[in-house]
C-alpha cells in the first residue's frame, strides 16, 4: 500500500517534470542570450572545419607552392638582387604566411552563402537573437579557422630561415588574427549580397588574387613604377604584409642597409607609415566591413 | 455556415473543443494571437498574396489549406518576419511583424517547408544549435532534446550525421527541432509532407498533447485534407485570396449533407418510415438504404430509437474537405496544384532575376 502510494507520487513527480520540460517560454531579451548565440555560431564553424580535413589540407597547398616551389625556383634568379646572406624564401615568407589565411578567411564567410542556399540561414534569421550576434559568431569562426591555418604554416618558419623567436611568433600570431578578422569581415560583407555559392567563389577569387599580388608579398615596395606604387598603397593587404615583414626582419641579424632595402616600410609620399597606424587601418577596415555586413543581414526580403 | 473572408473575427471562440485548457488561456477568450489586415505581397508583377484578413485566437490550431503556389508560404514568411508585406499589416503575439521583428521572433517557432538542417552536423548538434539560438534554458536542453527525439523516433540516431539520414528522417528531425523550444506561436509550413502515417500521427499526438498542457497557438499550412482535419479552423486559400474560413465541420456542412447507409431487415419498410417520419427521400444503393441528412451523427441515434425495423449495420460518410475545396475554388486541389506549380516556377525565376 505504502509502496503503491510512493510509486504514484513518483509518477506524479515525473509527470510534473515532463510538464515543466515542455513549458512554453518566451526567451528573455538579454545580452547573455546573444553571447550564447555568438558562441554556438562560432562553435558550429569549428565543428564543420574539424570534420572537413580536406579543406584544411587543400588550402595549405597554395602557400606551400609559393614558398617552396616559386620561392626556391626564383631564389637563383633573385640572388643577384638580394643582399648577401638573405634567402629569397625568407623575404617572401611573411607575404606567403598572409596568403595562408587569405583564402580560408574569405571562403569561410562563404559558408553563409552556402547556408542561404541550403536553407539553414533561415533557421538562424528567424531566431530571437540579434543579427549582429550571428555575424559576429561567423566572423569569430572564420578568424579562428584562418588563424589556425596560419599557425600550421608558422611552424614551417625554419625552412625559410625565419628564427623561432617567441616575441616574433606572438607578434605574427597577433597580426594573423587581425588579418583573418578583416578578411572574414570582407567575405561576410560580400556574402550578404550574393545568393549563389558559385558566384561568391568566382567573385572573391577574382578580388583576392589582385589583393595578394598588389600587397608587396612577393617584392619590395620601393623603386616601383608610379602606377604600381599607387596601387600597392591602395591595397588593404599591403598594410598587414608590411608590418609582418617588418616583424620578421627585426628578428634577423642583418645590416641596417639590407633591412632598409628589403623591408622599407610603407610610405605615403615620403612619410613612413608607422606599424601601429598600419595595423590600426586594417582593424578599422575590418570593423567597417563587419558593420556593413550586419546592416545587410538586418534587411528583410 | 461557412463565412466569407474578412467577416471572420470573433468566430474563433466557437471553434472546435479544446476544453482541457484552463479557461484563462483557453481559445474562448477572444484574444487574437495572430491578426492580419489587408495583407498583400508582390514580387515584381506577381501578386503572391492579394489582400487577406484573418485572426487566430490564443490556443487555436489554425490551418491554411490550399494548393502549392496559393500564397501560403508567403503569408508564413511575412508572419515570421522573413519577408515584409507590400501593403497591410500583420501582428503576432501582439507585435507588429514589420516594426517589432525582434519581439515577434521571441514568440514564434517555425518548421520550414524545405529542409533547413545542417547536413554536416549530427542530429544532436543541430538541436543544440537550435536550443542555444532560441534560448532554451541550459538545464532543460538535455531532457527536452530526449523528449522531442523520442517523439520522432530518432533518439538512437542522435549522434548520426544528418547527411546520412533519409529524407523522412530529416523531416522528422526538423519537426523535433521546431518543437524543441516550445514557442508561444508555432508555424508549421507543410509539416508532414512525405512522412509515413505512424510518424505523422506520433507528431500530431505530441502537438495535441502540447496544446492541452500549454498556451500554444498553432498556424499551419497544408494541402493534405486529413491534416487539415486536426485544425480548429481552416482558411481555404487560392490564388492569394482567402475564399472561406470556418471550422472543418462547418465548412463540410456548408458543402453538402452527410451520406447515411443502413442495412435493414426490411428495406421497403425502412424507406417508407424515413419518408413518413422525417420526410427523407431514401433509396437502395449498393445494397443498402441510402439517404442524405445534414448531420448524420446526430440523426442516427434518433433514427435508432424510433425505427420499427431491425438495423444490421450503419455507416455515415461525411463530405470531405476535398469536396469543400472543390466547391469553393471550382477545382480539386490536385488540379489547382498542377497550375500552381507553374506559378511557383515563374516566381522562382522572377525572384532570382530580380535579386541579382
Amino acid at each position: 500500500m505504502v509502496a503503491q502510494m510512493a510509486k504514484t507520487t513518483a509518477d506524479a513527480r515525473a509527470e510534473a517534470a515532463l510538464v515543466d520540460e515542455i513549458r512554453v517560454a518566451v526567451p528573455e531579451h538579454s545580452l547573455w542570450h546573444n553571447v550564447r548565440a555568438v558562441n554556438i555560431v562560432w562553435r558550429r564553424e569549428l565543428i564543420r572545419f574539424r570534420t572537413d580535413r580536406l579543406r584544411a589540407i587543400t588550402s595549405l597547398i597554395q602557400p606551400f607552392l609559393f614558398l617552396f616551389v616559386l620561392g626556391t625556383g626564383l631564389s637563383t634568379l633573385a640572388k643577384a638582387g638580394m643582399p648577401p646572406g638573405v634567402d629569397f624564401k625568407t623575404f617572401i615568407y611573411p607575404g606567403v604566411l598572409a596568403m595562408s589565411v587569405l583564402f580560408t578567411a574569405v571562403f569561410s564567410a562563404g559558408s553563409i552563402v552556402w547556408d542561404r542556399e541550403f536553407g539553414f540561414l533561415r533557421e538562424m534569421l528567424v531566431a530571437p537573437v540579434s543579427r549582429a550576434s550571428l555575424v559576429i559568431g561567423k566572423c569569430l569562426g572564420g578568424t579562428t579557422i584562418a588563424t589556425f591555418q596560419g599557425l600550421v604554416f608558422l611552424v614551417l618558419a625554419g625552412f625559410a630561415h625565419v628564427p623561432y623567436d617567441p616575441v616574433l611568433f606572438v607578434t605574427l600570431i597577433g597580426e594573423l588574427l587581425l588579418l583573418s578578422f578583416t578578411l572574414t569581415a570582407f567575405g561576410l560583407m560580400m556574402a550578404a549580397r550574393i545568393k549563389q555559392f558559385q558566384s561568391f567563389m568566382a567573385l572573391t577569387q577574382m578580388l583576392v588574387m589582385p589583393l595578394f599580388f598588389l600587397s608587396g608579398a612577393l617584392y619590395p615596395l620601393n623603386g616601383l613604377p608610379t602606377w604600381l606604387g599607387v596601387l600597392t598603397r591602395i591595397d588593404p593587404l599591403t598594410y598587414i604584409v608590411g608590418p609582418m615583414r617588418h616583424a620578421v626582419f627585426d628578428h634577423l641579424t642583418l645590416p641596417a642597409a639590407s633591412i632598409q632595402r628589403l623591408a622599407p616600410g610603407i610610405t605615403w609620399g615620403g612619410w613612413v607609415v608607422p606599424v601601429g597606424v598600419s595595423l590600426g587601418l586594417v582593424a578599422a577596415m575590418g570593423l567597417v566591413m563587419g558593420i556593413v555586413a550586419i546592416g545587410e543581414f538586418k534587411k528583410t526580403e | 455556415m461557412a463565412m466569407r473572408a474578412g467577416t471572420s473575427s470573433g468566430k474563433a471562440g466557437m471553434a472546435a473543443p479544446v476544453g482541457e485548457l484552463p479557461s484563462a488561456m483557453g481559445p474562448g477568450d477572444g484574444q487574437a494571437v495572430i491578426s492580419v489586415r489587408g495583407l498583400t505581397k508582390r514580387y515584381g508583377d506577381l501578386e503572391a498574396v492579394r489582400g487577406i484578413d484573418f485572426e487566430v485566437s490564443r490556443g487555436e490550431t489554425f490551418g491554411f489549406l490550399g494548393p502549392n503556389g496559393a500564397g501560403k508560404t508567403t503569408t508564413i514568411k511575412i508572419l515570421c518576419t522573413l519577408a515584409t508585406a507590400t501593403t497591410g499589416s500583420a501582428r503576432v503575439a501582439g507585435h507588429d511583424t514589420s516594426t517589432a521583428q525582434g519581439e515577434v521572433r521571441r514568440n514564434i517557432g517555425l518548421v520550414f517547408q524545405d529542409t533547413t538542417l545542417d547536413n554536416y552536423l549530427t542530429a544532436e548538434q543541430n538541436l543544440r544549435f537550435h536550443a542555444a539560438l532560441y534560448g532554451v534554458p541550459k538545464e532543460a536542453v538535455a531532457p527536452r532534446m530526449r523528449q522531442v527525439l523520442d517523439m520522432v523516433g530518432l533518439f538512437e540516431r542522435r549522434n548520426g550525421l544528418v547527411s546520412t539520414f533519409s529524407g523522412g528522417m530529416q523531416r522528422r528531425l526538423e519537426i523535433a527541432r521546431g518543437l524543441l523550444h516550445a514557442p508561444r506561436v508555432l508555424f508549421l509550413d507543410e509539416p508532414t509532407v512525405g512522412l509515413d502515417p505512424q510518424t505523422r500521427s506520433s507528431i500530431w499526438n505530441y502537438i495535441n498533447d502540447l496544446k492541452k498542457r500549454e498556451d500554444i497557438t498553432i498556424f499551419l499550412t497544408t494541402h493534405y485534407m486529413d491534416e487539415a482535419e486536426n485544425c480548429d479552423r481552416i482558411a481555404i486559400i487560392d490564388h492569394g485570396r482567402i475564399v472561406a474560413i470556418d471550422t472543418p465541420e462547418a465548412l463540410k456542412a456548408s458543402v453538402g449533407k452527410d451520406r447515411v447507409q443502413i442495412h435493414t431487415a426490411d428495406d421497403p419498410a425502412a424507406i417508407a418510415f424515413l419518408n413518413d417520419r422525417f420526410g427523407i427521400e431514401a433509396a437502395v444503393h449498393e445494397g443498402a438504404v441510402t439517404f442524405s441528412v445534414a448531420s448524420g451523427e446526430e440523426f442516427v441515434p434518433r433514427l435508432f430509437s424510433e425505427v420499427p425495423v431491425a438495423i444490421g449495420s450503419v455507416s455515415v460518410s461525411r463530405p470531405s474537405l476535398d469536396d469543400v475545396f472543390m466547391s469553393y475554388t471550382g477545382s480539386t486541389i490536385r488540379d489547382a496544384e498542377a497550375s500552381g506549380i507553374d506559378v511557383m516556377r515563374q516566381r522562382a525565376a522572377h525572384w532570382r532575376g530580380g535579386r541579382r
